[in-house]
């Protein structure tokens, strides 16, 4: 017995004779012999939850998180605070433990929560129909694509160089199962300039802001769509839009993106949610998991899951993906902290995430060796340009306990020696007046070494 | 044309709840000098109002959220036997450890050298569930289940394709979970459903007359949704495999043979785990989840990127190893199937689960799980409930089984779905209904491990009861549930003419 | 509607589908049986006017909450006309399988193919 089984003796003797068997292995004997494996696991035996506990946190203990080091890193997720409410909520037994509401009369909490996390997503994005979360963002723009083929069936995708490398990558997997292709769409000056676009696009993808942080303006890029009969796809951050124009009110037809801003730990990646959002013309094609309102037997208000006909339970192959677990918890915890956000703010937030970004872009563009890439404007992110070699100018950071952004050159070989530097609300002056010392103090020095070397 | 209904004040939503003016966040005071907007945003670029989120006060928002828990019934609250879904213990432990600031607080983008804990964990679990599969390479990228099958189905392309191959079809049993026939149109292919025979197997005879070179791959669950063991899985794989075929394993029911038998050593080339099913990770009320995938030396060139690997030493100082590091440089990958390397917090739980357990544990885990079901099956007998939902096959079954409520509804004229709705009644989660699609009015049970003999003693019960009931008045039941948050709803309407959000405010 | 209903007025298609044929005009729909094996009808997706049918091939897909449905053409033409009604009253499907609860109305290109469908009583017995 282990500590979550409850099989006595006693028990295993009156089951036994319940079922009439001798023995519990006689209850695998439909398994044949040569594929029995007739040996125990190599793994080693079970340890006590104090034992796992020391391991685990042994392990812990060797990472370097966002408490450990003043980090300027975001490319994707970011380090924001989230409030002790989240937490609170989210790790009641009630939202943690039950399964998806295919019982509804007992699944109102988390049916409900779903109907409130798609208004928000409603209000933020612009747009009139919002799932209930898919995995996170970069499958959500593969999942957007897959909406484009189905909806025109043409061959092409316009994928702007600005949307993240993850997401290109993501839809690029997908796209060659549908034997689709996709071609970039390059960024001159830091925004995405598109090519002439025909009769065989499918869908134009872009990302508010892009990559490089910089504002793209998506009016003009959902015309050139539409006017070639494609999609706007737009992968945007959740909280640029409490300020920016809304995909929605530019023309997009879908909107999707990585939810982890919204209240969700950074994990080192996942689990996060993704949202995925759309026009009403595109509302059955919509994947994942919808909660609608309805009524009960007696008139009192309720919600179920609905349009189920598009879903795999259903349709089976001809749904609209395949998606089975959607991210319930994660988005609840984006739910929960866009209403603890609330209507003022969020834009509050953004603003001083604007504030503060264009001041450290004015600090750090001030130091010697390091140039801005861009001039556009930016919300939270923006690229400088080394004058120094990278790699160590970010060892001599990290000495100082600072990790100043994330290095553009494996992803962007055009932008070698260039850093993302993200700012979050949890960056104050202070903050930033400190990297731009430590990295002024770092590229000098290497740029010493470099003159030293030649000389 | 519908319209938005209004709800009594004890359940309204956060929206209706607002209120203009209360707040519950408030920004940091500005302490960089302060820019007009319209120079660092022209307006043409900003939104015309901002998003009408809610304007609430902390107390209200932990009171609403609280009340709408309610509402919920959950695994840590009762008995939840849901066949396919695995409803077992999330231990407690694992929330602890996923909250420690060391993992929850990792920048995906860190650099590998300072996370070492977590690409040892990531490694550590890889090669457990290899073990536990009997194959060796794992990727542990897919986000759940689904997206594990398309994985193993684009792997399976890549596969075919490096052999100079086009292959059309994929071939699904008829038994199979919804997902299986929707990842193969996903993923371009198309699907060809095998037959299932009398015993609860695929018809190998079917598969004898599909199985051409044409095909791709055959997706198989073993035990089957029917909670059956595949006993000619020999044969199917030789078959498979004779043509060039790829056979793949959907892991969904895993929990009937750790540590009894492994996919890998039946024949299986790829596999993906439910580590939301078998390996504790919350349901959270419909995810997060994981679906790494293990796979064969063949199929090894083709997995996503990056991959989490043990070097022996590390780049760049040449310090002695073990160093744990991602590896990009997979010229054959498919590619990538979303962000970053995985949903890290679910590898946490999973890793600690396996450790807690261990070998003697895990295959303990397995046994007890088809113990409690074949007792709750000996059980329900006991009770007299065969004779209106006789078991869907006579056979011993794995970790869940079918019962068929056919008999039931012509003699006692309630169908399998009042027989759900009435157990809501009693405190209990119903079983799966109407799923495996073959078995007429279909329940499937999955009482799981961690379920004591009282706890399904009295389900057995309960049902008898509800049937006893239903002889006398078969209406109690139709209109069942009573004593729950709301009672049926009308899901036609709510299809017909979707509300899907809360109208915005007209002020 | 409550009982099982064959009127018969209107021709049949094995594939749970009616065509009442006016000389080159035919208007199409489902059966009672069809209705009755999905449930409640949530949406039909109605093609346009324009598309060619084809005799025993699928031309759009009814929905239930539960199901999605093929709709098979009993004859082969060309739309004229789709019933718009029905997007915002789907149940009349259920309702009014025959009558109001038509979905389409189609020139017909052939209509010598009437004479493969089969009358109520024939209908019925492939039902047993």
């Amino acid at each position: 017995m282990t500590r979550y089984t409850s099989v006595t003796d006693d028990d295993l003797r009156e089951m036994l004779a319940e079922i009439g068997v001798g023995s519990v292995e006689e209850l695998f004997s439909d398994i044949p012999a040569s594929v029995r494996l007739d040996r125990p696991l190599a793994l080693d035996e079970g340890l006590s939850e104090q034992e796992v506990f020391e391991e685990l946190r042994a392990l812990a203990a060797r990472n370097v998180s966002v408490e450990d080091e003043l980090t300027f890193v975001g490319a994707g997720m970011y380090d924001h605070y989230v409030p002790a409410l989240v937490d609170s909520i989210i790790m009641r037994s009630e939202f943690l433990t039950p399964y998806t509401p295919y019982q509804p009369e007992v699944s109102q909490g988390t049916l409900q929560a779903m109907f409130e996390y798609q208004t928000a997503i409603c209000e933020l994005t612009g747009l009139p129909v919002s799932n209930a979360s898919v995995y996170e963002g970069p499958s959500a723009v593969g999942a957007a694509g897959y909406v484009a083929k189905l909806e025109n069936g043409r061959r092409r995708f316009v994928v702007s160089r600005g949307v993240h490398p993850h997401s290109r990558e993501v839809l690029a997997t997908l796209a060659h199962g549908w034997g689709m292709e996709l071609d970039e769409a390059p960024l001159v000056d830091g925004v995405t300039r598109l090519p002439a676009l025909d009769a065989d696009v499918s869908a134009v993808v872009v990302q508010q802001p892009n990559f490089f942080g910089v504002v793209e303006d998506l009016a003009p890029l959902a015309d050139a769509a539409h006017q070639a009969g494609a999609l706007l796809i737009c992968a945007c951050d959740p909280l640029a839009l409490a300020i920016l124009r809304t995909p929605g009110e530019c023309g997009a037809d879908i909107a999707v993106g990585e939810g982890q801003p919204l209240g969700n730990r950074l994990d080192f990646g996942g689990p996060s949610f993704g949202f995925f959002a759309s026009t009403e013309a595109l509302m059955r094609r919509v994947p994942g998991r919808i909660a609608g309102e309805t009524r009960d037997l007696d008139g009192r208000r309720g919600f179920v899951l609905t349009l189920q006909t598009r879903e795999q339970h259903i349709r089976r192959e001809r749904a609209t993906s395949n998606i089975c677990t959607s991210q319930a918890l994660n988005a609840l915890a984006g739910v929960i902290y866009l209403s603890w956000l609330g209507r003022r703010g969020i834009v509050e937030l953004a603003e001083l995430m604007i504030q503060r970004t264009a001041y450290a872009r004015e600090r750090l563009g001030s130091v010697e060796g390091v140039t801005l890439v861009h001039s556009r404007p930016v919300v939270r992110e923006f690229a400088v340009r080394l004058d120094a070699p990278l790699e160590q100018v970010i060892a001599r950071c990290r000495q100082q306990g600072i990790n100043p952004g994330y290095p553009l050159g494996r992803d962007y070989p055009e932008h070698a020696g260039c850093l993302l530097v993200a700012i979050t609300e949890r960056r104050t002056r202070a903050d930033i007046d400190r990297l731009a010392e430590t990295l002024g103090t770092a590229v000098a020095a290497e740029r010493r070494e470099v003159a030293g070397a030649k000389a | 044309m519908k319209s938005f209904i209004a709800a009594a004040d004890d359940e309204l939503t956060i929206f209706e709840r607002s209120k203009p003016g209360r707040r519950a966040f408030v920004a940091p005071a500005l302490d960089v000098p302060e820019r007009p907007l319209d120079e660092l945003l022209a307006p043409a670029l900003r939104r015309s109002a901002p998003p009408a989120l809610p304007e609430v006060s902390e107390p209200e928002i932990v009171r609403h959220f609280n009340r709408l828990s309610k509402r919920n019934f959950d695994l840590d609250t009762g008995f939840y036997p849901l066949g396919s879904c695995t409803m077992k213990h999330n231990p407690k432990l694992h929330e602890r450890l996923a909250a420690l600031p060391g993992h929850a607080r990792l920048h995906p983008l860190q650099d590998p050298a300072m996370a070492q804990g977590a690409l040892e964990l990531m490694w550590r679990l890889q090669q457990a569930l290899a073990e536990i599969a009997g194959l060796p390479h794992v990727s542990l990228q897919p986000s759940a289940g689904s997206h594990g099958e398309l994985a193993g189905v684009l792997l399976t392309r890549a596969f075919h394709e490096d052999h100079g191959e086009r292959r059309t079809k994929v071939l699904t049993p008829d038994t199979a979970h919804g997902t299986n026939p929707a990842t193969v149109t996903m993923a371009g292919y198309e699907v060809v459903k095998l037959g299932t025979d009398e015993a609860g197997n695929v018809d190998l005879d079917d598969l004898r007359a599909n199985a051409d070179e044409q095909v791709a791959c055959l997706m198989l669950t073993n035990p089957s949704t029917l909670g059956l063991f595949e006993t000619g899985i020999e044969q199917i794989a030789e078959i498979v495999h004779g043509v060039g075929a790829t056979l793949y394993y959907d892991g969904a029911n895993l929990n009937a043979i750790m540590g009894v038998c492994r996919p890998g050593d039946m024949g299986f080339d790829i596999v993906h785990f439910n580590l939301h099913k078998s390996f504790t990770q919350p349901h959270g009320g419909g995810g997060p989840g994981a679906g790494p995938i293990a796979v064969s030396d063949r199929i090894e060139p083709f997995l996503p990127r990056p991959q989490v690997v043990r070097r022996e030493t590390a780049p760049g100082n040449g310090r002695q190893g073990p160093y744990y590091d991602l590896d990009y440089d997979r010229p054959k990958s498919i590619g990538r199937l979303r962000g970053f390397q995985g949903n890290y917090g679910v590898f946490v739980r999973s890793y600690a689960y396996i450790r807690s357990l261990g070998a003697g544990g895990l295959r303990e885990a397995s046994e007890v799980a088809v113990l409690n079901a074949n007792y709750l099956l000996a059980r329900l007998r006991r009770e007299g409930v065969a004779e209106y939902l006789p078991a869907a096959y006579e056979r011993l079954c794995m970790h869940e089984f079918v019962l068929s409520g056919t008999p039931m509804k012509r003699a006692l004229e309630i169908k399998t779905l009042d027989l759900a709705k009435r157990l809501l009644d009693h405190g209990v989660h119903p079983p799966t209904v109407y799923f495996p699609l073959i078995v007429d009015e279909a329940l499937l049970l999955e009482p799981t491990e961690t379920e004591t003999k009282e706890t399904l003693d009295r389900f057995a019960e309960v049902v008898a009861e509800i049937l006893r009931e239903a002889r006398e008045d078969p209406e109690i039941a139709r209109a069942a549930p009573y004593t729950t948050p709301v009672r049926r709803l009308d899901e036609a309407s709510a299809a017909r003419h979707p509300v899907i959000r809360q109208p915005p405010r007209q002020d | 509607m409550a009982e099982a209903s064959y009127p018969d007025d209107v021709l049949y298609h094995e594939e749970h589908d009616w065509a009442r044929v006016d000389g080159e005009l035919a208007t199409f729909g489902i059966t009672w049986y069809a209705q009755d094996a999905l449930g409640e009808v949530v949406f039909f997706d109605a093609p346009d006017v324009g598309t060619t049918v084809t005799k025993g091939q699928p031309y759009a897909e009814i929905e239930s909450v539960k199901a999605v449905s093929d709709v098979v053409a009993p004859l082969s033409g060309e739309i004229v006309e789709v019933n718009e009604a029905l997007a915002s009253s789907p149940e009349t499907v259920n309702d009014d399988p025959y009558g109001e609860g038509w979905l389409v109305k189609v020139r017909l290109s052939d209509p010598a193919e009437a004479e493969s469908l089969m009358s109520a009583a024939d209908y019925q017995a492939t039902l047993q």
